[in-house]
């Protein structure tokens, strides 16, 4: 199957900053992608080359098979986008401007009641984009990127300052047409969350590079196999040699708080074993979490930041 | 099926643009009102027969009374003023009132305050008072700046004013056409095209970058030139519009009347568009800044505002002067739209002004076009 997308080794610069340098990606149809990585990591920059606003220094984007010079009107119909900021008209109302929007594809005015009923906005029909919501505005800026039923959506950080149940509401609309379609998306977030929830390919990018990629599973999996392990004991005076100098285990320990950490490669045998080093040196155990890795960590691991850093 | 495509582009295009732009409050007073506000203003201002008041700083001659009121030098200045002198005090001042009657100057009223010379220094000095009358020996001086006009005109009512023959040969212009509000109205409508073009279209096109709409509208099918074509269509409506409502208004409260050719008018209203259209998109066709947009129309404004000759004539200027300023484009609205609302002008009046102006506009809409920056 030919992909939709290929980037192949883009590179973009500014004046001063390096913001894209050597990245290559495929999509291919019915493919969520998402572009995780903190600010300024240049996820803006690479979804807008593959939009056509930007131009690649170097390298090449194919979509569709076809490079952007000479295919703007036919590659223009193929992608729907939401850009990371758009004002849209303060004094025109929801319907007008998806009506406005609607007339640049040639659509009937049928297709943007549709589609606001998808963005949930119908009770918001008249209302000036004005007076939207934030998470109103981000989705009839989503309503406006799927009023052509594109095969393409590119929506760069549609729900960076939403709160989690605006947020949410975005989610759902975009499940919703993953169930429904099969558009390849490209999305674009620093949310952990929404890379996971919404998206099968996951590249985490930092500096303009891709630094790891692949499904969440594979992802996480791929961690070195290490699994962090957080216990309280019932024993609260315990001498500090007998875990921090430990030999077998790798463990770390607040005297302060009472809280210990234990990083055990497999958890199946070493586990087990861990529980017994504890019972043998009469330490009783009242509180064991194994903590869930998140790609949040995964980045930490590669990289000494957060995501929100 | 692509014309069709097109049409339907450019109509909502247009329909929503007319909407931004009439949902604005702004627009309706900086378009509609402010222009007919001024017209008034001024109109009033240099038209309507006014009643003046004048103050004169008055030395006596000590023992004497020469220039109190009952004094027959004074009195014999005023024999015809209908009005009585009366005493009056003015910011602590003592004095006397005359009031010259005059049906086709209008009224002046003289006050005079007695005061000693050092004073009345002071007084000229702040421009309390223009004029000062001196008495020495039983005859009264008067102290003026002579390059004042209006002490001038002060001094000339005061010494002749009792010089009833001369009053028969002032002939008032009222004749349509030549008073000043008539020089005022077809200046104001140039002024209309030109802010209106200048800050509806060059402002709304920067903020339209600013707020990366316009980035947003050209990563659609949209066709560039159907966007520009909308915004010029609309402003050039709403400049229809606003000149319609300007001269409706004048006609009933002025009494203006075109005297010229209409489709001559219609003509240099039109090339005017074009200019001030071509001018803005080219102004706002790279800055996404609106302070720096202001700044711009500014500096394309405000020249034009003062020489253009929209409030008063250029003709004051220097010869040199006057040439440069026959070439601005808002120069060329205002005389070619007065050349026919007052001279009875025609096309051959304003065809190579028009011809001009259509040049400008598109010369400048299309070097905009070149360097238009729409992300
Ligand atoms: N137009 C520009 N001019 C100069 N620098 C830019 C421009 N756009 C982006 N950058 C820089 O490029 C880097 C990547 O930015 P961006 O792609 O917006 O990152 P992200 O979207 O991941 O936050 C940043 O350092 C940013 O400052
Ligand atoms: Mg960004």
């Amino acid at each position: 199957m030919k992909p939709v997308i290929e980037v192949k080794g883009v590179h973009k610069s500014f004046k001063t900053v390096k913001a894209v340098r050597g990245i290559d990606l495929c999509i291919n149809e019915g493919q969520f992608l998402a572009l995780l990585g903190p600010n300024g990591a240049g996820k803006t920059t690479l979804v807008e080359m593959i939009e056509g606003i930007q131009k690649p220094d170097k390298g090449e984007i194919l979509i569709m098979g076809k490079k952007w010079k000479g295919n703007e009107n036919e590659l223009h119909q193929l992608i729907g986008l939401s850009l990371q900021e758009t004002y849209y008209t303060d004094k025109l109302t929801v319907l007008e401007t998806l009506k406005l929007f609607a007339s640049f594809y040639n659509l009937p005015v049928e297709r943007c009641l549709e589609i606001m009923d998808i963005i949930r906005l119908t009770e918001k029909r008249k209302a000036y984009v004005v007076n939207l919501s934030g998470g109103q505005r981000q989705r009839l800026s989503l309503g406006i990127a799927l009023l052509s039923n594109p095969k393409i959506l590119l929506l760069d950080e549609p729900t960076t300052g939403l709160d989690p149940l605006a947020r949410r509401e975005v989610w759902e609309i975009l499940l919703d047409l993953k169930k429904k379609s099969n558009t390849s998306m490209i999305l674009t977030t620093h949310y952990m969350e929404e890379a996971e929830q919404l998206c099968d390919y996951i590249v985490i990018i930092d500096n303009g590079e891709i630094l790891k990629e692949g499904t969440l599973k594979q992802l996480l999996e791929d961690n070195n196999g290490e699994n962090i392990v957080n216990f309280t004991l019932e024993e609260v005076h315990i001498s500090p040699e007998l875990l921090i100098g430990n030999k077998r285990f790798n463990i770390q320990w607040d005297a302060v708080t009472g809280r210990g950490e234990v990083v055990l490669s497999q958890l199946e045998n070493e586990l087990p074993e861990f529980l017994g080093f504890l019972h043998t040196n009469n330490l009783r155990i009242k509180h064991l979490e194994c903590q869930r890795k998140t790609l949040d960590d995964l980045f930490t691991s590669l990289t000494g930041r957060h995501l929100h850093e | 099926m692509n014309s069709f495509f097109r049409y339907k582009q450019l109509l909502q295009l247009i329909i929503t643009n007319f909407k931004e732009i009439v949902r604005e409050p702004g627009v309706l007073f900086w378009g509609i009102l402010f222009p007919i506000l001024m017209s008034v203003g001024l109109g009033l201002a240099f038209t309507q027969k006014v009643n003046v008041v004048r103050k004169v700083a008055i030395i006596e001659e000590k023992s004497s009374s020469a220039l109190h009121h009952d004094s027959i030098s004074l009195k014999q200045y005023f024999q015809d003023a209908s009005l009585a002198a009366r005493d009056t005090v003015v910011d602590g001042t003592a004095g006397f009132t005359y009031t010259l009657l005059n049906d086709k100057l209008g009224n002046t009223t003289f006050i005079f305050l007695k005061t000693n010379w050092d004073n009345a220094m002071i007084w000229l000095k702040q421009g309390y008072v223009n004029v000062i009358m001196k008495e020495t020996n039983g005859k009264v001086d008067y102290h003026f700046d002579p390059a004042n006009s209006d002490a001038k005109l002060s001094y000339i009512l005061l010494s002749g004013s009792n010089d009833k023959e001369n009053a028969d040969q002032i002939k008032p212009l009222t004749l349509s056409g030549t008073r000043y509000i008539d020089f005022l109205i077809p200046g104001l409508i140039a002024m209309g095209i030109m802010m209106s073009c200048m800050w509806g279209l060059s402002y709304s096109m920067i903020e339209k970058r600013s707020k990366k709409l316009l980035r947003r509208m050209v990563a659609t099918p949209m066709k560039k030139s159907h966007f520009l074509i909308g915004m010029i269509t609309v402003r050039v409506g709403m400049n229809f519009v606003e000149s319609f409502l300007l001269f409706i208004f004048a006609a009933f409260a002025f009494d203006i009347r075109i005297q010229g050719n209409l489709p001559a008018l219609f003509t240099i209203f039109i090339a005017g568009n074009i200019a001030f259209s071509g001018i803005a998109i080219f102004m706002s066709s790279r800055t996404s800044k609106t302070e720096i947009g202001n700044g711009l129309i500014n500096a394309v404004v405000m020249p034009m505002m003062i020489l253009s000759g929209i409030f008063f004539s250029y003709h004051n200027f220097p010869d040199w002067g006057i040439m440069i300023i026959q070439k601005l484009p808002l120069t060329m609205v205002a005389d070619g739209i007065r050349s026919i609302f007052i001279e009875g002008g025609g096309f051959a009046e304003i065809a190579v002004s028009s011809l001009i102006l259509t040049t400008i506009g598109i010369v400048f809409f299309v070097t905009g076009l070149k360097i238009f920056k729409w992300h």
